[in-house]
């Protein structure tokens, strides 16, 4: 069941529909239409920054050595762009308008903002792209001045920022009428509110993005003298990093849909679940500063306020969404009897099906990863061991590719018979493909790691300094480590290839194909939203709070290792 | 997915709201961790900078080096100077001088860069720091053991990155 169906009139507006044969929900076809376009984008950025991905890793495991330096570190600077930016925010507006319209029963206002947004976006990457590989900007993705990239470098980063922008536009003007035409009744789906968080975060984000690279693209062109270095790294992380909230909004929002997809979960408590939202919306911005902890000009306060979002709120946010999701599926779970144990239920749970096992194992990785590794590095002190050594992207490679990059995978599945209106074909691969992916992640995150704690810094082409003035001392013991991280890459790299051979076979097909349920492998699923009932015993999600609890035992442990590698390793210093 | 029933706000459950606190609990012992140690801990990141041109930060280095000088190596002067003011100029794609300490004792290490943002990473120390042009970073800092140590740039410069390496030195 969906919202309560208001009936349309598409004589005044102009929108045409049609409804969808397995949820009977009404789908805009002036937003399909751009959905399909963004969504194709995304997987065709995704594809070029993989190839970057393969280069980079085959060149950073030193037994294969393959590009030469130049070429590694233009490969560096589109891998970073094409996914960070393209991929996940190509990805990001076809969830927008999927969220505002379909989700809602609306229909998306001025379709053709849309196209103006998709085509500003476009050109934007490609020009990046472009500039990239002419050798016109071998700057990396951070750009740092006084580094100095071609104009149409910085042109190219404002152009898809201000697409990006009437994208975002367009979804908040599409809700706000779709409420004035009663399109739907009573509060925002918590997936749109999770959108809408999104919405608000890349608001801010692609604004800073803008006051970042307008006034670059003047430097660049010589109509401004200077670019202070620090201001720039400030206003540079305020896109930067506020970049990845949007995607953990997002990524958080399609968890939620993931889970009601495929178990039929819906949130125990949507008070507690829209508050951690609030929690993200709030404090989330001021984690720019885990990029400048060690940078001069600074105090201690600054850092330390902002690093740790004011007292971790924003971490509390994540874990009470991780801690309310899992229950969510154990709960709906356990409602179908399978109440054995504490973890009976995981066990019957549908792995098979793509998108639950995308959404446990980017969770997982997300959480046990990312997240643990994130809050170590981004406490104040210990980022004095961990600051542009190559734990940084273990770090990151484990919140954005396992998690942000997989649950985007598992969506596109759902995506394809729902939106696309084609079968989904290869099936069996569909099924495989989120855990050769999440083993190849794993792998890359802890080779990443293990190579950073040994002093191998990152965008680095060669760690034994073969062609350097001295030798460094950095141990021999980081070739297995590297090396692990590239063969985990390698394995990543096919479960990419994977996603996009389902993708590809999928949308290429001729014949259209009206599904009769969302789920996949398994059969239809009850999504209709249930009451939780808090006196029954069997029905408690005891089994979500053990998990939660071990995970806090796991991350304190990590924390306080580093502690201890700190106080007892470091110099003095002050 | 869908729209919650009219009225959604409803009191915690009894293991949501065990969680909650628990969580909360951690986050406030994580914030108190980094005043806890900025008061009580050996390895602070060092607050002290000052505003420097590139033109004079090279001058109180060259100088620097002139008063301290002791040898070269391939081409970088070697200084020894005494506990105090020390200075280190990151370039592309060099570090000069190379610094030769003495173990116990403490300096207060001035780092900036000439040209481009380097990073300054002590291994194997691993201590990590930025070098920004336009900024003196002032690292006041007492090694804990003797050694050959080198200096890699950890934030990229350009072609030339993997070539940046230094060295500094720790006596008894």
């Amino acid at each position: 069941m969906a919202v309560i169906a208001v009936p349309w009139d598409d004589k005044q507006t102009g929108a045409v529909h049609r409804i969808c044969t397995a949820t009977g929900l009404r789908v805009d076809l002036a937003a399909q239409r751009l959905i399909i376009a963004n969504a194709v984008a995304a997987v065709v950025f995704l594809a070029i920054g993989g190839l970057f991905a393969l280069l980079i890793a085959l060149t950073r495991w030193q037994t294969i050595h393959l590009l030469p330096a130049i070429w590694f570190y233009r490969s560096i600077t589109a891998h970073g762009f094409d996914m960070l930016v393209a991929w996940i925010v190509f990805f990001e507006v076809a969830g927008l308008y999927f969220g505002s319209t379909v989700l809602l029963n609306a229909r998306l206002v001025k379709p053709r903002l849309g196209w103006i947004a998709f085509a500003l976006m476009l050109l934007g990457a490609l020009m990046v792209n472009g500039i990239v590989l002419a050798g016109k900007a071998d700057v990396m993705f951070t750009a740092y001045v006084p580094l100095k990239a071609h104009p149409l470098f910085y042109l190219g980063l404002v152009l898809f920022a201000v697409g990006a922008l009437i994208a975002v536009g367009l979804f908040f003007a599409t809700i706000v009428i779709a409420k004035v035409e009663r399109r739907y009744q009573g509060s925002l789906p918590l997936v749109v509110y999770g959108l809408v968080t999104a919405g608000v975060l890349a608001t801010y984000t692609l604004i800073s993005g803008a006051l970042t690279f307008v006034p670059a693209l003047f430097w660049s062109l010589g109509w401004q003298a200077s670019f202070d270095p620090g201001y720039y790294r400030n206003l540079f992380w305020s896109f930067g990093h506020p970049a990845q909230q949007v995607n953990l909004a997002a990524m958080v929002a399609i968890w939620y849909s993931l889970a009601a997809i495929t178990t039929g979960a819906s949130p125990l408590n949507e008070k507690f679940s829209r508050l951690a939202f609030i929690l993200y919306l709030l404090f989330i911005n001021l984690g720019s500063v885990h990029h400048l902890l060690v940078d001069p000009g600074l105090s201690f306060t600054y850092k330390a306020l902002n690093t740790s979002y004011a007292m971790y709120l924003a971490v509390l946010g994540s874990l009470m969404h991780a801690f309310s999701i899992p229950a969510a599926i154990e709960v709906s779970l356990r409602r179908r009897g399978y109440t054995q144990g504490l973890l009976g239920w995981l066990r019957k749970a549908p792995w098979r099906e793509p998108g639950f096992s995308a959404l446990v194992i980017s969770m997982f990785l997300f959480g046990w990863m990312g997240g643990v590794t994130g809050v170590t590095i981004g406490t104040e002190q210990l980022n004095m061991a961990i600051h542009n050594t190559l734990r940084v992207p273990g770090h990151f490679h484990a919140t954005v590719v396992s998690g942000t990059t997989l649950a985007f995978m598992g969506m596109t599945y759902y995506l394809i018979p729902l939106i696309f209106r084609r079968e989904l074909r290869l099936k069996r691969l569909a099924s495989w493909q989120p855990y050769v992916f999440g083993a190849g992640m794993s792998l890359v995150t802890i080779g990443m790691i293990a190579s950073g704690i040994q002093g191998v810094s990152r965008r680095h082409w060669d760690i034994t300094f073969t062609q350097a003035v001295f030798p460094a001392s950095i141990p021999g013991t980081v070739q297995l480590t590297l090396a692990i991280f590239a063969i985990g890459a390698l394995i990543a790299i096919a479960g990419g290839m994977m996603y996009i051979a389902v993708v590809l076979s999928s949308i290429l097909s001729r014949r259209v194909h009206e599904p009769k349920a969302a789920t996949l492998v398994i059969g239809p699923v009850d999504m209709t939203p249930h009451e939780h009932d808090e006196e029954d015993k069997r029905l408690q999600p005891k089994g979500t709070f053990v998990l939660v609890l071990a995970f806090l035992l796991f991350f304190a442990t990590y924390y306080f290792a580093n502690w201890w590698l700190l106080g007892n390793q470091s110099w003095i210093v002050r | 997915m869908f729209s919650p029933q009219r009225i959604w706000w409803k009191p915690l459950g009894r293991l949501e709201r065990s969680w909650l606190i628990i969580a909360f609990v951690w986050c406030l012992f994580l914030t108190a961790m980094m005043p806890i140690w900025y008061f009580l801990g050996r390895q602070n990141v060092p607050t002290t900078s000052y505003r420097v041109t590139p033109q004079q930060f090279s001058q109180l280095t060259t100088d620097f080096i002139a008063q301290y000088k002791v040898d070269e190596e391939k081409g970088i002067p070697v200084v020894a100077p005494p506990p105090g003011d020390i200075y280190l100029i990151g370039r592309a794609w060099e570090w000069t001088p190379i610094l030769k300490l003495k173990k116990g004792e403490t300096y207060r290490l001035h780092l900036s860069s000439l040209d481009f943002q380097h990073g300054f990473s002590l291994q194997p120390a691993n201590l990590n720091f930025m070098a920004i042009p336009g900024y003196d970073y002032v690292i006041t800092l007492t090694p804990t053991q003797s050694g050959e140590y080198s200096i890699v740039c950890n934030e990229y410069c350009f072609v030339g990155h993997h070539l940046m390496v230094g060295k500094l030195i720790v006596t008894e």
